[in-house]
């Protein structure tokens, strides 16, 4: 006896086959590059829309949640920063180094010390969610013109404590990357306190980058050390960042 | 066969809608279902700036039951359903059942991958507003919105009528046929004009960026957790939508009415 094909499966597999097709544009490098296309388009349109300066709505201390959802790392684990946080981050020391005329390495009282802003702002996750929070942190443009930063220089490039076990067990650590505008921008702080409180260690502590003109993955928790650099393509996957490594695209205003 | 078969053949719809109406098919159906792989990420609903977490108005859910097995759910405004193998928990490519908000064949990619499903999002959503100004554009400039669609005063007058003929699926023919009817009128000016927009500018409000270039965005729907809701919204009254269309196209003459689409050419039946 023939197997037989239900009519079922046959009905089941020809409905299928657009979305093979699909997955197929999806996987294949050709898809990527066209579909990938448009984000330089948001960017460009979006920025240009706006100018600079324009700064992130901000909020009412009654508008805060109750809880700042942590997501992705919530503890980087490893040795070195567990030692780090078993002494209120004392030894910490944010390392400054890249395209800058004076590479400088600064403790959170050094941090402290720099001008500061305190801003109740609106974390929008890549995933779809929104929290708000009110962040305290050095305003990272003042800190860029203390380092000096060389003409050459495009991007600032954020090395963090945490990162993500790759598909052989290897650590992948998370990095990310922001332009000069960004960096620039009134709102961009290394924020060392949530909600008038010593940052806690799900949400980044001892600092974390806010950059409140895009979506939560842009804004790197941990952070380790800053370089500036003229071009991505050197560091990590050569997207700029761990989630941009792993699909995501560099401009995450949309 | 001859009896109420006319030889009429009217144009019925100049080439520019015909050609926007099947990019936007392809556009919206694209558009969907990559926006369900969105939702997916966090298969949850609120209303307001931000989120709470412990009261969404609509989630999905996969969850452990007491029998060991997997269970989906879909809640709304805390009632329950037990939605298994639908919402909340579905089977993946090898028929294993995982916790995913919408199952695998209604999204793109099948499998759950936000970052892909983001970048056709983004892709067709510019195809779609292309698309719909080149249509927009037309239809202002040749008259196709004011004589064709815009809804005159005794369309409204006959429009009880009208959804009482649809009900007994009596449809316009002869001389009556040239025009749409007054529930097409309506049903499409209310899609093109209302629903179309209102989706865009919910999903626009979603860019941070977006709502530091405009915001009023945020006020006009009271947040962007009520912005997320009502693009969610949107898109299932546009599938409601599409659903109806699809089926008065059946049953009103599929092949006329496939044949307007493609050709332009539509055939007038005799009036009984």
């Amino acid at each position: 006896m023939k197997p037989r094909i239900g009519r079922r499966s046959v009905l089941v597999g020809l409905a299928s086959l657009p979305l093979a097709a699909c997955d197929r544009v999806t996987e294949s490098q050709w898809g990527k590059r066209i579909l990938g296309s448009v984000d330089a388009l948001n960017r460009r349109l979006q920025r240009w829309l706006a100018g600079p300066d324009r700064l992130a709505r901000e909020y009412a201390e009654a508008d805060i949640s109750p809880q700042f959802k942590p997501n992705g790392n919530t503890d980087p684990g490893t040795d070195a920063y567990r030692a780090l946080a078993a002494n209120q981050f004392a030894d910490y020391r944010l390392e400054i180094a890249g395209l800058v005329e004076r590479p400088a390495s600064l403790s959170l009282a050094e941090l402290k010390a720099m001008p500061a802003r305190t801003q109740i702002t609106r974390h929008d996750c890549v995933e779809g969610w929104s929290c708000v929070g009110k962040w305290t942190g050095a305003r990272l443009a003042p800190l860029l013109d203390r380092v000096g930063v060389k003409p050459e220089a495009r991007y600032v490039l954020f090395r963090c404590a945490d990162s993500f076990a790759g598909l052989f067990g290897t650590a992948e650590p998370y990095y990310e990357s922001i332009d000069l505008e960004d960096a620039r921008h009134e709102q961009t702080i290394l924020a060392y306190a949530l909600n008038g409180q010593t940052l806690p260690i799900e949400n980044g502590a001892p600092l974390r980058l806010r950059v409140e003109r895009q979506l939560g993955y842009k804004m790197a928790k941990y952070v380790m050390r800053i370089e500036l650099v003229a071009d991505l393509a050197g560091v990590g996957g050569g997207k700029g960042g761990y989630w941009e490594d792993h699909g995501y695209a560099w401009y995450a205003g949309i | 066969m001859a009896k109420g078969r006319g030889r009429v053949l009217i144009l019925r719809h100049p080439a520019l809608v015909r050609v926007t109406h099947w990019i936007n098919l392809v556009c919206l159906t694209l558009l969907l279902a990559s926006g369900l792989q969105i939702f997916n990420a966090h298969p949850a609903l609120y209303w307001g700036n931000k989120s709470d977490f412990e009261r969404p108005f609509l989630a999905m859910t996969g969850e452990l039951g007491a029998d060991g097995q997997g269970h989906g759910f879909l809640t709304v405004y805390g009632h329950r359903f037990e939605t298994t193998g639908l919402f909340g928990a579905s089977n993946d490519a090898y028929g294993e059942l995982e916790p995913r908000g919408f199952p695998a064949w209604a999204t793109i990619p099948s499998y759950q991958d936000l970052a892909a499903g983001r970048a056709w999002h983004f892709f067709f959503a510019w195809a779609l507003v292309l698309n719909g100004l080149a249509y927009l554009l037309y239809g202002a400039a040749s008259g196709h919105f004011r004589l064709d669609l815009w809804p005159t005063r005794r369309d409204v007058g006959a429009l009880p009528h009208t959804i009482w003929e649809h009900l007994r699926l009596h449809f316009p023919k002869g001389e009556a046929a040239r025009h749409y009817n007054p529930l097409q009128k309506l049903s499409y000016a209310l899609v093109i004009f209302v629903l179309l927009p209102l989706l865009v500018v919910a999903g626009l409000t979603l860019s941070p960026q977006m709502d530091i270039n405009y915001p009023f965005l945020l006020d006009l729907f009271g947040g962007r957790q009520s912005a997320r809701s009502v693009h969610f919204i949107c898109a299932a009254l546009l599938l409601l939508f599409v659903f109806v269309h699809v089926v008065m196209v059946l049953v009103s003459g599929v092949w006329n009415n496939l044949r307007s689409m493609v050709t332009g050419r539509y055939r007038l039946e005799d009036e009984r």
